[in-house]
């Protein structure tokens, strides 16, 4: 086990590492269009060929990586952020304060997302840089993803509130933000971390979801999900396993995070 | 035992008739096939929604208009090839008055519950077709001026129809009228065409079975359609269609991708072909609307000629068609399509890729380039969105190709994918866009059918719609020229004016003309006959005479 999360986490570093060196190990521009070669087989110019507008797919899928690799854990952290805020309030305060609460979490749990992010998109102002598209993108999926997370976070600390080291706190004079400081949020710890990271390989799909969809990062920038997007034509998917690649990619670095996750979740 | 020599001879003999008579036969049969194609069976295709209405006379959408298309009646119809009228129903026609009144003798025939089919029922058509409370698509193209349209019956087998005004294009918007019974108890579910609905189930499919009274035969006088049914599949998913194709599950695809076509045409050439240049067109406009909520230096370059020629220019139409369009499609000349014989105006030429003569044409709007980025004579750097709807690979692709192509003049062009109902909103009652690519789908050859788009009051003339003046001197001109061949009866006349309606949109370019796509259609080896046409319903458009091997 300690050789696969070793494995793991070098999967995660180098994956972070080349998405974040893109500019620099790219050979070329990801929108750079080499209308020449469109559709091309790997060659010495393409190590992974070419897109069927011609563009470089390695630089493709290192810029991609970038978008989805770096801004999955920001769409994380945000959504635990959220959860921990909402779900700790209604576990601390309990009674009618947690039955609103988690009257709030259902309805974000029944809300239908896709068009939700539909609507969202459709208002947002069209001379949007796609760079921008990208960020309002996760914020979004962090905005709207804290409900399930919020409901377990609001378990642990109704819990935890009903526990002897608490109420000999409580016993001693501790409360409010005291309480919640030293003795509530490191007991909390494991379990936020564990939501943090379960987040993140959900946020990497959702947002491969919207891209195949058209509805992801805008054009030229590539994203994990809108690079998968070309291979929801089975009818005209070619037999060229490069095409694959950002596949295996999604698979690998989901995989690793879920090996972590294991170990995180233990802790929890 | 021994033989008697006789007897032998004569049954020997009797086996050679009978030998030579069963070849004589499958010879026969083998022929009549050859010749006829096998009658009977069942053709499947599929349409890619639920139709919205199975009366003929409430046709709006494709799907409905295939099943009116393949069970209506018409007193003629325009043949997909030649691009002429063909008597159906009318035996003959002819227009008078200058395109006021038309008068047509018509054949014996029945529909498909037996009812006999007279004059009284076209007068009836035309009754319920200029109701105004059914406020058909079909009947709108009638209506040239204030004024009733009536239909007099002069015998059960002649019957004329009066305008208000001169109709342009009299003959062939007949070719849209599907004739609905007066007497029948079945109403307008009482077929005349080749086939009649059977069966309908929501969602799944849609059974035509052969109209026993349908009145034409072929060469050789047998009754047509050679075919027993048609079952139409509804099936919203273009790859699951395509596979079920490749299946063999069904034998015709109205209208293939080029990936698709490629795809196929690499495994088997028969499957697919290329039917030539359609009449659909692939545009990309700016919005002109002096309200819309657009900065006011955005709006001034919309409204610049000069501005819309340079990203004319800019845009590398070629790359477009080879890339795209895997080469099925051609750079777009303008409003019509070469595909449109007789109404392309052939002195148009495509406009010239050339990056250079588009920043001349900038330089004189006072726009310049500043550090590789293009700026007005304000110092506003040029950059605009362009909406296109999200799924349609073909338009995506051609937003991030121009996106690409614009870059090279310093403007900087932000892709916005939206879901059709949104662009819709946007393009028609909000105006809050500055670019949209969309397509356009010419059914109707005659320029009479694109009044909607090209008159400055009209809803659809998007890049500035329902004008209560035309805003500018050349809109103003092409509200002349349409009007009058609108009302005009002769043909020269109104080539003329159409004519010049194109060189006038070639050279303003409100609509920034792209591709014209070729029509890629899939056909069953298994079907005969077919002819597939670059004009609507490509693979279908002769169903009473395709018939399976």
């Amino acid at each position: 086990m300690k050789a696969l999360r070793i494995a793991a986490v070098t999967v995660l570093v180098l994956a972070a590492l080349t998405a974040l060196g893109a500019h620099y190990i790219a050979p070329a521009g990801y929108e750079h269009q080499f209308r020449e070669t469109p559709a091309a087989a790997p060659s010495s110019h393409h190590l992974l060929g070419t897109d069927d507008l011609g563009r470089d797919r390695l630089a493709r899928l290192l810029y991609g990586m970038r978008v989805s690799l770096l801004l999955a854990p920001f769409a994380a952290g945000l959504a635990t952020l959220l959860a921990a805020l909402i779900g700790g309030i209604a576990g601390y305060w309990g009674g009618w304060v947690e039955r609103c609460l988690m009257l709030l979490v259902d309805v974000f749990l029944c809300v239908p997302w896709l068009f939700l992010l539909l609507t969202v998109r459709a208002v947002l102002p069209l001379n949007i840089s796609p760079e921008a598209s990208v960020v309002v993108t996760f914020a979004l999926l962090g905005f709207l993803g804290w409900a399930a997370s919020a409901r377990v976070i609001c378990a642990g600390t109704r819990d935890m509130m009903k526990s002897e080291f608490v109420w000999m706190a409580r016993a001693t004079g501790f409360s409010g933000l005291k309480l919640i400081r030293l003795h509530l949020l490191p007991n909390l710890r494991g379990t936020l971390l564990a939501q943090f990271w379960i987040s993140i390989p959900v946020f990497i799909i959702t947002e491969a979801n919207l891209g195949m969809l058209g509805l992801g990062v805008a054009e030229p920038l590539p994203s994990l999900g809108s690079l998968l997007g070309e291979l929801q034509h089975v009818v005209t998917l070619r037999p060229e396993p490069w095409q694959f690649v950002p596949l295996i990619v999604l698979i690998v670095v989901v995989s690793s995070f879920q090996t972590l996750l294991n170990k995180q979740e233990v802790r929890a | 035992m021994k033989r008697f020599p006789h007897s032998n001879l004569t049954q020997n003999r009797s086996r050679l008739l009978r030998g030579t008579q069963f070849l004589l036969m499958l010879a026969l049969l083998v022929f009549s096939s050859a010749v006829w194609g096998q009658s009977g069976g069942e053709l499947r295709f599929c349409l890619s929604a639920e139709p919205k209405t199975l009366n003929p006379l409430l046709v709006q959408d494709n799907q409905s208009e295939t099943v009116a298309y393949l069970t209506s009646g018409v007193l003629l119809r325009v043949n997909r090839i030649t691009q002429k009228a063909q008597p159906e129903l009318a035996t003959e026609w002819k227009v008078l008055d200058g395109g006021k009144r038309i008068r047509f003798k018509l054949r014996s025939a029945r529909f498909s519950d037996g009812t006999p089919f007279t004059s009284a029922d076209v007068a009836y058509t035309m009754e319920k077709l200029m109701d105004p409370t059914l406020h058909t698509a079909v009947g709108d193209a009638f209506r040239s001026g204030d004024g009733r349209v009536s239909a007099h019956v002069v015998s059960p087998t002649v019957v004329e129809i009066t305008f208000a005004a001169p109709v342009a294009n009299l003959v062939n918007l007949f070719d849209t009228v599907p004739i609905v019974s007066s007497a029948s108890p079945m109403k307008e579910m009482a077929a005349l065409g080749p086939f009649y609905i059977a069966e309908h189930k929501s969602g799944s499919h849609i059974l035509l079975k052969r109209n026993p009274y349908y009145w034409k035969k072929d060469s050789s006088g047998r009754q047509l359609p050679y075919l027993d049914s048609i079952r139409l599949d509804i099936e919203q998913n273009r790859e699951i269609e395509a596979l079920r194709f490749k299946r063999g599950e069904i034998h015709l695809i109205n209208i293939v991708s080029p990936a698709i076509y490629d795809k196929f045409s690499t495994q088997d050439r028969s499957l697919v072909q290329d039917a030539g240049p359609s009449a659909d067109t692939e545009q990309l406009w700016f919005n002109q609307v002096a309200s819309a909520p657009i900065p006011a230096y955005k709006l001034a370059w919309f409204t610049s000629t000069n501005f819309r020629r340079a990203i004319s220019e800019a845009i590398n139409r070629d790359d477009l068609a080879r890339i795209v369009f895997r080469g099925h499609a051609r750079p777009a000349i303008g409003v019509i399509s070469p595909a449109n014989k007789f109404w392309f105006n052939e002195k148009l030429k495509p406009h010239p890729y050339d990056t250079s003569s588009a920043l001349r044409r900038l330089q004189q709007d006072g726009f310049h380039l500043d550090n590789g980025v293009l700026r007005d004579k304000g110092g506003n750097a040029v950059e605009f969105s362009i909406i296109t709807n999200a799924g349609n690979i073909a338009r995506e692709s051609m937003a991030t190709m121009i996106q690409e192509d614009l870059k090279k003049i310093g403007i900087k062009v932000n892709v916005a994918t939206l879901d059709f109902p949104t662009i819709i909103e946007r393009i028609t009652q909000k105006f809050n866009y500055e670019a949209c690519l969309l397509g356009g789908v010419n059914g109707d050859l005659d320029p009479s059918s694109q009044m909607n788009i090209w008159l400055s009051s009209a809803e659809n003339h998007q890049w500035n719609p329902s004008q209560k003046l035309p805003a500018t001197s050349w809109e103003a001109e092409i509200d002349t020229l349409m009007r009058a061949q609108a009302s005009s009866g002769d043909e020269h006349k109104r080539k003329q004016d159409w004519d010049r309606v194109q060189e006038i949109a070639w050279e303003q370019e409100p609509f920034i003309y792209l591709v014209n796509k070729d029509a890629l259609v899939a056909v069953s080896a298994s079907v005969k006959n077919a002819q597939p046409s670059a004009l609507r319903p490509q693979t279908f458009w002769n169903v009473e005479e395709l018939a399976l091997k």
